[in-house]
């Protein structure tokens, strides 16, 4: 089945499906009284990496950030529609226990001002989580492993996160949303501020993340989505205007407005 | 942007260019054939020099385009077809130039039998070849999937042709070269006709996004 209220082309494949982890339907949202995403139907799947590309003010990010309400920290915001985490309904569930399940990581890192070894244990120490010393020890090297950030912090481990590139930070502050052990992992345009070698870090990363969490990329970079992402979702005045497998919206969109943005005609 | 819009359409000029002079070289050859016109002949061993620049140009250009301009969607699969189309051509540049040879080796003896079957078969090819560069220039699938459905009535054609020249060759030792001649430049005429169709499916692959290669029912 292809994810509801997208159909695909006569020509074209419907996306392959998988389990679908998050199930958005019908969501809207409004800040104040601009409505920022209208009718927002789609299905997010489990252990894949899915892609919103976009125009600035498209939708892409408020649409990320609802996945985990954390948008509800914005004032005069509302919300309508329903979101289903593995068939629970988010808004019923506890925002601090959905934040676990679903991290984020943002467009800024925003390591704490703390040691590198601090930074990853907060949150186990928050959620009751750290165990004796050496469990957290364990957890500690454990999820600066899974970010691919140990061997080059492994000796320095109580200096300050500060003192570290911006590429490692951003993977410093993967490390941290991984230490709770989320089941979905959200990025909003995480590489914006690196280089290309520390994006390729950070995409390689994703590829390896992808077996134990599902992720949900906002991008700008459509080079970056078509390299990472198994499906992709074009918005365009918050509106989903086409979702489907990467390959087929780099290759044979099905809409003129996702091939007038992907080949740069857009505007 | 529009720079590299220009950019596509220098692509396009140069694969034009490029269909032109094959398209010449296929009419050139053909004469050289049935009219026994010597400098016909000439002309296409002058072509060939031009069409292999000319790939190694468009091969060159697309690359970069790839490179630098990193196409998505229509533009990367025009860039793709571009890319498939240059080798036919080119492919069917050398088939000319083979038929040329053919018709050297075919000049100064008297023929065998009229030259009927091997215009006709001839006159398709050409056609086929005009139809595919059309459909590329207009992006008219419609035209492309009609090239495809024309292979078939030369294969056919040549097949026939085929038992004719086994049996002038049966009636009489002496038809043997000739006839051998013959049947190299219906071969060529025939692989001239599978290089029109792979262009077809290019230009359905670039108007559609699909691949028909191989899947006879997706023709239909």
């Amino acid at each position: 089945m292809p994810p509801p209220g997208v159909q695909p082309s006569a020509e074209q494949p419907a996306p392959k499906t998988g389990n679908a982890k998050i199930s958005a339907t019908d969501l809207n949202f409004h800040y104040g009284s601009f409505k920022a995403l209208h009718g927002i139907s789609m299905e997010i799947y489990a252990n894949k990496v899915t892609a919103f590309i976009g125009p600035s003010g498209c939708g892409k990010s408020t649409f990320l950030r609802t996945l985990n309400r954390m948008n509800e920290t914005v004032r005069g915001t509302r919300v309508d529609g329903r979101i289903l985490l593995d068939g629970e309904n988010i808004f019923e569930l506890e925002v601090s226990g959905l934040r676990r399940r679903v991290g984020m990581v943002f467009q800024k890192s925003n390591p704490f001002p703390k040691s590198i070894f601090d930074n990853v244990a907060y949150g186990l120490r928050i959620n009751g989580m750290a165990g004796s010393r050496s469990q957290l020890r364990d957890g500690v090297e454990s999820s600066l492993r899974r970010a691919a950030l140990w061997e080059e912090v492994k000796d320095k481990l109580n200096q300050s996160a500060y003192g570290l590139s911006g590429g490692q930070q951003q993977r410093l502050c993967i490390a941290r949303a991984l230490a709770v052990n989320p089941e979905v992992l959200l990025l909003d345009e995480p590489c914006s501020a690196l280089d290309p070698i520390a994006t390729a870090k950070i995409e390689d990363l994703i590829f390896q993340l992808k077996d134990s969490c599902t992720i949900v990329i906002v991008t700008h970079s459509m080079q970056q989505a078509a390299r990472v992402a198994d499906f992709t979702g074009f918005f365009l005045l918050g509106r989903m205007i086409e979702f489907d497998d990467t390959t087929v919206i780099f290759k044979n969109p099905a809409k003129k407005e996702t091939e007038d943005y992907v080949t740069g005609r857009f505007g | 942007m529009r720079h590299f819009v220009e950019e596509l359409e220098q692509l396009k000029t140069k694969l034009l260019e490029m269909g032109s002079l094959v398209e010449s070289s296929i009419q050139r050859s053909i004469l050289a054939v049935t009219q026994k016109d010597r400098d016909a002949a000439a002309e296409v061993f002058r072509n060939e020099a031009r069409i292999n620049a000319i790939e190694l140009e468009i091969d060159d250009f697309a690359v970069k385009l790839l490179a630098l301009q990193q196409p998505m969607a229509a533009d990367l699969r025009l860039i793709v077809a571009a890319l498939k189309i240059n080798t036919d051509l080119e492919r069917m540049g050398d088939l000319s130039e083979n038929i040329a040879q053919r018709a050297l080796a075919l000049m100064d003896g008297p023929p065998i039998k009229p030259m009927i079957d091997i215009p006709h078969i001839a006159g398709l090819v050409q056609s086929m070849v005009r139809k595919a560069l059309d459909a590329f220039v207009t992006r008219d699938a419609d035209l492309a999937r009609s090239v495809l459905a024309s292979d078939d009535a030369v294969d056919s054609l040549r097949t026939a042709c085929y038992h004719e020249l086994v049996s002038y060759m049966e009636q009489d030792p002496h038809n043997i070269q000739e006839a051998l001649a013959l049947l190299s430049v219906t071969r060529n005429l025939e692989r001239i006709a599978d290089h029109s169709t792979n262009i077809a499916e290019d230009v359905m692959f670039l108007v559609k996004g699909v691949d028909v290669r191989h899947h006879a029912e997706a023709r239909i």
